[in-house]
């Protein structure tokens, strides 16, 4: 640490960091635009200009900009010197600006607003012509209005050097410097939302918020959890009139940081759709008109089938409703709401995570990591943030270089300058190309057996006592190698792998290479993605017990209540048919109508993320807690309320239902830490869900009624619904958005954490269960599967949009998707007899269109998942005959312009050419 | 939403024998076949006169670069023409020592003689107009380039005899 002077000051800093970090680690109110915390410095937009003294005697000094400049032990600054120049560089920077806020979706949290306010520029002398331009379509998510544009560059630095986007670019040059595409068109980037967050004004603003806009002030938030994948980035949504208005990033320093994927920010649409189950019904007999009851009807039905019905749980529903299912029909009677084939993958990485040496890799650990095996997960598709990290491990390099000449670790541009194109070892073993291998050192294309069988070689020549495989040829023996000898060098190696692939085999290598990478106290990191939100957490409340969804439906009873769950996106349509043919009482309680719903006797309303509270676990084992961030109507209940009998007092606060499942959890006590506690309050009072400038509400239903309602009450305790209470200013975890008195923007955040861009003062957010196994080295057995297959082999594809049941359900997502369909490599096109636009029949599942890819083996098919149109439960068998379809016509929602893939040689979406 | 390209949106044309070959002998100077892509547009200006989309998405493809990034680097420099030009490219230099000695004068009488004004380019596509801060050669200001040749001392009369030379010499 060296002791610095400001403005008469003394501070401790870090000589590490630059100096503008390290002033707003210290909490100073110092302008910037171009800095950001991820992304290092650039010294582009002059704003954080400080006076550098050269000694005790230098009275004038030098203009420095803090963002560029190492603190210097003992030396003096002054900030308040500087403050002319910083109010003239933004008065030079707003010439071109418009007096647009009123109508300006960032307005009220514009960075760019609050540092004009903060330099003193307060009133325009300039009155010569503002630069135009021309904005560009750049799809469904983001919306460009480039007249705003300060060029402080941080868009293209995010998009281009962070999250690796090809079509996106800095053009021209001085007073009509633009940031766009090289034509109007959808952003290919999967992380293209977090532009809205990045930018400091209003030039690239959430075009699906815009819609149903609002200010930040006016919306209701909570701190809540990412109900899309099994990633669980943290996340703030808004409401506003009862519909959820947007999401946005809450940062998790050791989750998600500073960014979203594009499904998790765009893809909530579902909590406002006009198929949402609203009402509760219920029908006498199967083929009767259901009718609607009330919440008190519909819930003593539901309790009347305890002691003769089955539950069968959901991934995607919270640990308390599933643990208040669990209650309800008795342990035994408890299944799981997954495939059998994912229930046997989710228990296989439970049994890693808990046996084997091993660190479970977190976000940042991931991206700390040096050396890096993608094993048979599309991690862009199936755990989108993951891929984000991965691309920002590949950097490791340059800062290693960086280090080597001493070169600060925040000298962006100068970091990249000296890799130039070098990226630290990352491999990738897939069944088709993906959108990681442009970072890739090597790409291997088969298999997820193939694969499986080269990683259980790649960890024997790590370590000779796990078990060896035999019949590898020289190039996958020279693959095997390469990787095993950049592994072995790498100071934190990594292996990501995951369920996707529903290869169980994958899975036993993985480990066995994290296994290998173990020495002495430091255990090999590994990431094994689970496919839902709280996929893990259902699997732990089966503590052990082998219930699957096969087994329920063998299990011969005849009353069964599916919580949050379409069966027949788990189990064969036919298998499903007869199950719930057999039930005399089947009890759905879900969002959104589907088929399993379209069966039931009864259908209960339950609650989204967005309306309930409860808890997440997710790939790592990390337990989050996500609050309520407004009341549904009436009818609606959260499913863990609707499950509670009197046991728990009919509708028990959350924390008891969160109680009752920390029993069975491993370290399930840590639940108890993930909130202050139901009573908390703050100098008696409880945390408010809307701003302290909340508008209207005594005029917002002044169209129904003058009198202003009471407000709703927030049973499970904490945060109200409401202005009142006392915002936790200092505690982010309980906060409904970030803001600091001069900071309306999102970056308002360093004020929240104990230093700028790191941890928040109250630690990271979540307790992941599962203790570090410090034992012995383990080993699975190197065998790998084989069935015999006739026709192609087939393999999963995963869309980041639409493969997933709910998002799929939002507007913005269905536009960036596609129906289903089968990819074929060109050779196999032909040989089927396919012209351009014939589809494909798939065995007896019906006909879909295809797509050629070159990337794709000969004689294998990659399958979509979750697509409409297609049901991937029904692919029960490892080969599949395909055959040219009949009388075909491509259906509406088959939009190959949708599907963005990295083979040589295919065409790339929008027209573009290949990028490798 | 379908597509946003609409059909009409430019696609890569066929580089020429010429552009190739002398794109690949660029190629030979740098260790990344990326790193020529400026040295491209020029090779790819030198025939055709400007660079069209079509020529700059070529480009694009044959160095493997993203378009956008190439259109990066095609607008950053001011002498790379996005739009087409007339035959003679006319650079005027408006930079002070020229300025002093009356390139205003000589703009309009430019102006008026060709009937265009600075970014412009005559209806019958000989000549287009373009300011230029400085050609370096301020002891003989006024200046200007037609093409690549550099004109010194310039007068109205001197401007007069050497458009007409270069319509002569088409």
């Amino acid at each position: 640490m060296a002791k610095i002077t400001v403005d008469g000051k003394v501070f401790e800093v870090d000589p590490n960091n630059n100096l503008l970090q390290e002033l707003l680690s210290h909490k100073q109110d110092l302008p910037y635009f171009c800095w950001h915390p991820s992304m290092g410095s650039v010294g582009s937009c002059r704003q954080c200009a400080v006076i550098e003294y050269a000694n005790d005697d230098d009275q004038r000094g030098r203009q420095v900009m803090a963002c560029m400049t190492s603190p210097r032990e003992g030396a003096r600054y002054s900030m308040d010197k500087a403050h002319q120049f910083r109010a003239q560089a933004i008065e030079s920077i707003m010439t071109s600006h418009p007096h647009d806020c009123p109508v300006c979706e960032e307005g009220g949290e514009c960075h760019l607003q609050d540092m004009t306010v903060m330099s003193g520029h307060t009133y325009r002398r300039y009155d010569g012509k503002k630069s135009t331009h021309n904005n560009q379509n750049l799809g469904p998510f983001i919306g460009h209005e480039m007249n705003r544009c300060i060029t402080c560059y941080r868009c293209v630095r995010y998009y281009k050097d962070y999250a690796g986007g090809t079509d996106f670019s800095v053009q021209a040059s001085h007073n009509h410097t633009y940031f766009g595409r090289f034509q109007d068109g959808s952003l290919e980037s999967e992380f293209s939302g977090n532009l809205a967050e990045v930018c400091p004004t209003g030039v690239f603003t959430d075009k699906v918020f815009s819609k149903v806009y609002s200010r930040k002030w006016d919306l209701q938030s909570s701190p809540s959890v990412c109900a899309a994948c099994g990633v669980g980035c943290n996340i703030n949504p808004g409401e506003r009139y009862g519909t959820l208005r947007r999401v946005v990033n809450r940062f998790n320093d050791e989750v998600n940081g500073y960014f979203l994927c594009d499904k998790g920010r765009f893809g909530t649409g579902y909590v406002n759709s006009a198929q949402r189950i609203s009402v509760n019904m219920s029908r006498s007999a199967h083929d009767a008109r259901p009718s609607e009851i009330t919440p008190v009807d519909a819930k003593a039905k539901l309790l009347a089938m305890k002691g003769n019905a089955i539950g069968i749980g959901s991934p995607r529903a919270s640990l308390e409703a599933n643990y208040a299912l669990r209650a309800l029909v008795g342990k035994d009677n408890f299944y799981a709401g997954v495939s059998d084939v994912e229930f046997g993958l989710l228990n296989q990485v439970i049994d890693i995570y808990q046996n084997r040496p091993v660190h479970i890799a977190s976000i940042k650990d991931i991206e700390k990591c040096d050396a890096i095996l993608v094993l048979g997960e599309d991690v862009t598709n199936t755990a989108a943030r993951i891929a984000l990290a991965l691309r920002q491990s590949v950097k490791n390099i340059g800062k290693e270089m960086a280090a080597r000449i001493k070169l600060p670790m925040w000298q962006d541009a100068a970091i990249r300058t000296l890799a130039m194109d070098k990226k630290s070892p990352l491999y990738i073993l897939s069944s088709h190309a993906t959108r990681l291998d442009d970072i890739a050192r090597q790409v291997h294309i088969g298999s997820a057996a193939d694969s499986a069988r080269i990683a259980f070689a790649v960890a024997h020549v790590l370590d000779s006592s796990a078990p060896a495989v035999t019949g590898l040829s020289d190039a996958e023996m020279a693959l095997v190698n390469s990787i095993a000898t950049d592994l072995k060098a790498a100071k934190h190696p990594l292996v990501v792998s995951g369920t996707s692939s529903l290869e169980p085999a994958l899975l036993n290598a993985a480990a066995n290479i994290a296994t290998a990478l173990g020495n002495g106290d430091q255990r090999g990191n590994l990431a094994l993605c689970v496919p839902e939100a709280n996929s893990l957490g259902l699997m732990l409340l089966m503590d052990g017990s082998q219930n699957s969804l096969g087994k329920a439906m063998q299990s011969g009873a005849r009353q069964a209540i599916v919580l949050e769950n379409d069966l027949y996106r788990r189990a064969p349509s036919a298998t499903v048919d007869s199950f719930l043919s057999g039930l005399q009482q089947l009890a759905v309680l879900d969002h959104l109508q589907h088929r399993t719903g379209e069966a039931a006797n009864l259908v209960l309303a339950s609650g989204t993320f967005a309306e309930t509270t409860g808890t997440f676990v997710n790939y790592e084992g990390r337990a989050q807690h996500f609050y309520a961030t407004f009341k549904p109507v009436a009818a609606i209940q959260s499913s863990a309320k609707w499950l509670c009998d009197s046991e728990f007092g009919n509708e028990p606060r959350i924390h008891i239902l969160t109680g009752g499942a920390a029993a069975i959890l491993p370290n399930g006590y840590k639940l108890q830490k993930l909130t202050p506690g139901a009573d908390w309050t703050f100098a008696g009072q409880r945390a408010p869900r809307q701003h302290h400038r909340y508008s209207g509400r005594t005029v917002m239903r002044a169209h129904l009624n003058v009198h202003e309602p009471k407000q709703e009450q927030d049973e499970d305790g904490l945060m109200n619904y409401s202005m009142e209470g006392v915002p936790a200013t200092k505690d982010a975890t309980i906060f409904n958005s970030p803001w600091a008195p001069g900071w309306n923007s999102n970056q308002s955040l360093f004020k929240f954490q104990k230093s700028a861009g790191g941890e928040l003062k109250q630690g990271s957010h979540g307790e992941r269960l599962f203790d570090e196994n410090t034992g012995a080295k383990a080993w699975y057995a190197a065998v790998v599967q084989q069935a015999a297959i006739s026709g192609f082999a087939q393999f999963p594809i995963y869309h980041l949009f639409g493969s997933e049941e709910l998002t799929a359900q939002s507007e913005a997502i269905q536009a960036k998707a596609t129906g289903a369909y089968v990819a074929l490599n060109p050779a196999d096109v032909a040989r089927l007899g396919l012209g351009a636009s014939d589809g494909v029949q798939v065995q007896h599942n019906g006909a879909v269109p295809y797509l050629a890819r070159a990337s794709i083996t000969p004689g294998t098919v990659g399958i979509s998942v979750g697509l409409h149109g297609l049901n991937y439960q029904n692919m029960t068998t490892a080969g599949v005959s395909l055959n040219k379809a009949a009388n075909w016509q491509n259906p509406k929602d088959w939009r190959a312009s949708n599907i963005i893939v990295s083979d040589a040689g295919s065409s790339s979406a929008y027209g573009r050419g290949t990028q490798g | 939403m379908s597509n946003l390209i609409a059909s009409t949106a430019p696609k890569a044309r066929q580089l020429t024998h010429e552009e190739i070959h002398d794109i690949e002998h660029e190629k030979t100077h740098y260790p990344y076949a990326q790193a020529v892509g400026l040295e491209a547009l020029k090779i790819v200006q030198k025939y055709q006169g400007w660079v069209s989309d079509e020529s700059l998405l070529a480009v694009a493809e044959y160095l493997k670069l993203p378009p956008d990034e190439l259109e990066g680097v095609a607008t950053f420099f001011n002498m790379i023409f996005r739009r087409p030009v007339g035959k003679h490219v006319i650079l005027l230099c408006d930079s002070v020592a020229c300025w002093m000695l009356g390139c205003d004068n000589l703009k309009a009488h430019i102006s008026s003689k060709l009937g265009i004004d600075y970014g412009q380019t005559t209806a019958d596509n000989q000549f287009t107009l373009i300011p230029v801060p400085c050609l370096g050669d301020c002891d003989k200001a006024p200046t200007m380039m037609v093409g690549d040749k550099t004109y010194r001392n310039l007068t109205p009369a001197r401007i007069d005899a050497i458009l007409a030379e270069c319509k002569a010499h088409g």
